[in-house]
């Protein structure tokens, strides 16, 4: 067997060894935290996804260590794969910042802003994007597009109006289903999900695109208006199913199951079963399977902690999580004490301010004032 | 005066049938490419030649030409973007209406060139006359022996296929026409791969514009270094321009790049100056999408030099005392026309042809269109030309396709040079629906922060 080849790809100074063929997006999760970047349309489970949002632009500052020219514009890192020696800048990047904040108001110029009544507030990553990257108000002052509701099947509803167009529904429905029964009608600012003259979705698998969904467009109607997200516990479950994996989460309130999901991990999207195949759950397990019951449970499921669904709930797998670094390791050694010890290098103690010669009581900015000019 | 290369036999009677057409020397360039010279050597003709893509961006032919990737046993393909759909380009249409034979003679040689046997013409879907000529075209000539298998009995096999599309602008757009050709949605595809690598049917394709492939004729027939003669610099052979708006001839032209602007705007072989004795106001040169100028920008360079109708020259000063070739739409406007109704006309198209598959396009087109349009109406405030700068420079360069560049181009220029006309439209809200600003301002350029 031969040597998977490494890319040496630097993204926000941090460097980081990859396979090739790797994605920037998928590089920068594998780092973690602020330097990768959000992601709306894009989802690692689906085929040919991403691109279409823009929200994970980034600048390429350097090509490769063959080409090291910087790339002329802003590339979406979910479609952009590694080369050796790249240079990439998300958050260190004005541009990038810029652009974002440009992508977020476009995103949100058409979207009814109605999260108050909506499923999806709390886990919607529309929201997430606009709380990080987005303003408090408004430079649109026109009428918004709306469109009617459509149920689609006995289960699902769709909510235009709120719609992205990220086409993750479309992936999921195509890839895996065995027949396209909805897509885009129209094309701009008037484009739509739909199915083909108000056909009902029915497939096996299908629930999976209200998953998938980042804002609340596709709704569960098992779960609608029953309860809020983070009012919930969501619990590890499975249960031996035919059709599929039975790995899910339990959405709990006291002993009453209120929705079934697949099991998402830290980005969203859902995670894989243990034989390294996409985790999607069926319509039974999702829709009917509304009995504790029906489910044994595993424990609860780890949220994180910055989610609003994890406030006044628990943290990491159990409790709290423990930081797995201690305090000496992100401090070059130095041990806790010796931080504590205001005394011993204290701008307190500098000689040269006279505490005597103060008029009033000594402050902060009395000290902050000298250290500047001197 | 100029010389003509593909219009030259335009307006012999009847030149539209395969008969008259062979009579006057045509197909003489695919019995010389077929028989005389081998795929490589046509490439490298093309590459000497210097042409370039004759459909907006301009880059050099023969160079997209040696990009297409050659695996074994996968068939490639050449397309011809006949889905001329930019308002203020009729070029192609010309082309196709009167030399039908002109284009499959390129097509057939660049076929040869570039190894594909299934070649396709993707013509915009309101060309429905323009369909069946080709069509017609295509049957005499195969009834002469020009298409079909074995070729002239040089063992090459080549079909041309004509594919009408459904009226959608995005399908000019090269990954978005492979989509529609394909049968799919025209959305536009993310690249890479490019077309050359992956195109219809994840096979090699080149896609060119008609009159890039109709060039490829007489190419062929003068030699490369011939036709590099011709225009200046790296602007060589002749180009098509459409000429419309208020001018006394508005029509197409065979221009060989060397003749100046002004030139072209006045001398009566041309444009035949304005129409009705007005004044030149502004002009779009190359379609809908590139920068607009001011009479003062478009005659000379922001440097006091005259301004040539070739490439160069008119990107000179770049997008903020320039503008571009694109596919030489040359609108022209006078005085009595309102830049502010023109930019909402312009934004009103991109804000309907948009496909919607990236955000900064779907939503920021519509957004400006509803600004331009409140400004036009009397109802637009300051504050509103200052974001629809931020606007359309947030659009830029952040879409998949170069629509999104499309639309944001005419609306930051219209607002560099014009920022006067639109903020008197906002200060005089009920003149400016009577009258219109005229050519008070047309003076320099003006400032706008990046």
């Amino acid at each position: 067997m031969s040597e998977q080849i490494l890319f040496k790809v630097t993204i926000d100074n941090i460097t980081i060894e990859v396979p090739a063929g790797t994605t920037i997006l998928q590089a920068a999760r594998k780092i973690g935290g602020t330097v990768a970047p959000p992601a709306m349309c894009y989802y690692s489970k689906l085929q040919g996804s991403g691109g279409k949002c823009r929200t994970c632009l980034v600048e390429v500052a350097k090509g490769s260590e063959k080409d090291p020219r910087p790339m002329p514009k802003l590339v979406a890192s979910c479609r952009t794969t590694v080369m050796d020696g790249m240079e990439v800048k998300n958050i260190t990047s004005d541009k990038v910042i810029d652009a974002r904040a440009g992508v977020v108001e476009f995103l949100l110029l058409n979207h009814p802003l109605d999260c108050p009544i909506c499923d999806q507030a709390g886990e919607c990553h529309l929201q997430d994007l606009s709380f990080e990257h987005g303003k408090s108000e408004t430079r649109y002052e026109f009428q918004r597009r709306t469109f009617k509701k459509h149920d689609l099947g006995k289960n699902i509803q769709l909510h235009m109006t709120r719609c992205i167009l990220c086409y993750r529904c479309v992936f999921t429905a195509d890839q895996l289903t065995n027949k396209r029964v909805h897509g885009i009608l129209d094309r701009g600012d008037h484009a739509e999900i739909a199915t083909h003259i108000e056909k009902s979705l029915d497939n096996e698998f299908i629930g999976n695109v209200i998953d998938v969904c980042p804002v609340g467009a596709l709704t569960d109607k098992t779960f609608r208006f029953k309860n809020r997200v983070w009012f919930l516990k969501p619990m590890d479950a499975h249960r031996d199913c035919p059709t599929c994996s039975g790995r899910v989460t339990l959405w709990n309130r006291g002993d009453e199951v209120y929705r079934v999901t697949a099991r998402k991990d830290e980005w969203g999207e859902i995670e894989d079963t243990p034989d390294g195949k996409p985790g999607w759950i069926c319509n039974t397990c999702r829709f009917d399977k509304k009995e504790t019951s029906d489910w044994v449970i595993e424990g609860p499921r780890a949220i994180s902690r910055q989610s609003v669904i994890a406030q006044g709930h628990y943290a990491g797998n159990v409790g709290m999580t423990k930081p797995t670094e201690t305090f000496k390791a992100v401090n070059g050694g130095r041990t806790p004490h010796l931080l504590l010890d205001i005394h011993d290098e204290s701008e307190v103690n500098q000689s040269q301010i006279h505490l005597g010669k103060i008029h009033g009581p000594a402050h902060g900015d009395t000290f902050n004032n000298k250290i500047e000019n001197a | 005066m100029g010389v003509k290369l593909l219009l030259d036999k335009a307006h012999v009677p009847g030149i539209r049938t395969y008969d008259v057409y062979r009579r006057e020397g045509g197909y003489r360039s695919v019995e010389k490419a077929l028989k005389e010279m081998n795929p490589e050597s046509i490439v490298e003709e093309v590459k000497k030649s210097g042409l370039r893509g004759r459909g907006g961006a301009g880059f050099p032919a023969g160079m997209k030409w040696s990009f297409i990737a050659k695996p074994e046993g996968v068939p490639r393909h050449l397309v011809c973007n006949a889905d001329e759909s930019e308002p203020g380009t009729f070029k192609d249409r010309y082309l196709m209406e009167f030399l039908p034979h002109l284009l499959l003679e390129g097509l057939i040689v660049s076929s040869f060139a570039l190894g594909s046997n299934d070649t396709y013409i993707y013509i915009r879907g309101e060309y429905a006359w323009i369909t069946d000529i080709l069509e017609e075209a295509i049957k005499e000539a195969h009834a002469n022996g020009w298409l079909g298998k074995n070729i002239l009995g040089t063992g090459f096999d080549c079909a041309i296929h004509v594919q009408r599309g459904a009226g959608a602008y995005i399908c000019g757009e090269e990954t978005a026409l492979i989509e529609s050709l394909e049968g799919n949605r025209g959305n536009p595809r993310i690249k890479p791969p490019f077309p050359a690598i992956q195109g219809v049917w994840q096979r090699p394709t080149v896609v060119n514009n008609v009159e890039t492939l109709a060039s490829i004729g007489p190419i062929i027939n003068m030699g490369g270094d011939e036709y590099a003669k011709i225009g200046v610099g790296r602007s060589t052979g002749t180009k098509l321009i459409s000429a419309c708006g208020n001018i006394n001839k508005p029509g197409v032209y065979e221009i060989d790049m060397t003749i100046s602007v002004e030139d072209f705007i006045y001398s009566d072989e041309f444009c035949g100056g304005i129409a009705n004795g007005k004044k030149l106001k502004a002009c779009i040169p190359g379609g809908s999408s590139v920068p607009i100028l001011p009479a003062n920008l478009l005659l000379k360079t922001a440097k006091g030099e005259t301004r040539y109708m070739n490439y160069e020259s008119l990107s000179d000063g770049g997008f903020a005392t320039g503008s571009m070739m694109g596919s030489g739409g040359f609108i022209v406007l006078d005085e009595d026309q309102c830049i502010v109704k023109n930019t909402y006309t312009l934004a009103r198209f991109y804000r309907h042809e948009s496909c919607g598959q990236c955000s900064p396009c779907r939503e920021g087109t519509g957004w400006m269109e509803k600004i331009l349009q409140k400004i036009e109406t009397g109802k637009g405030s300051m504050s509103d030309i200052d974001l629809l700068w931020d606007i359309q420079r947030k659009i830029e360069g952040n879409t998949i396709c170069p629509l999104g560049d499309a639309a944001a181009w005419p609306v930051a220029a219209a607002i560099r040079h014009f920022r006067d006309e639109f903020e008197w439209h906002i200060n005089n809200p009920d003149l400016s629906q009577t009258s219109n600003f005229g050519l008070q301002h047309y003076a320099d350029p003006i400032h706008v922060p990046a």
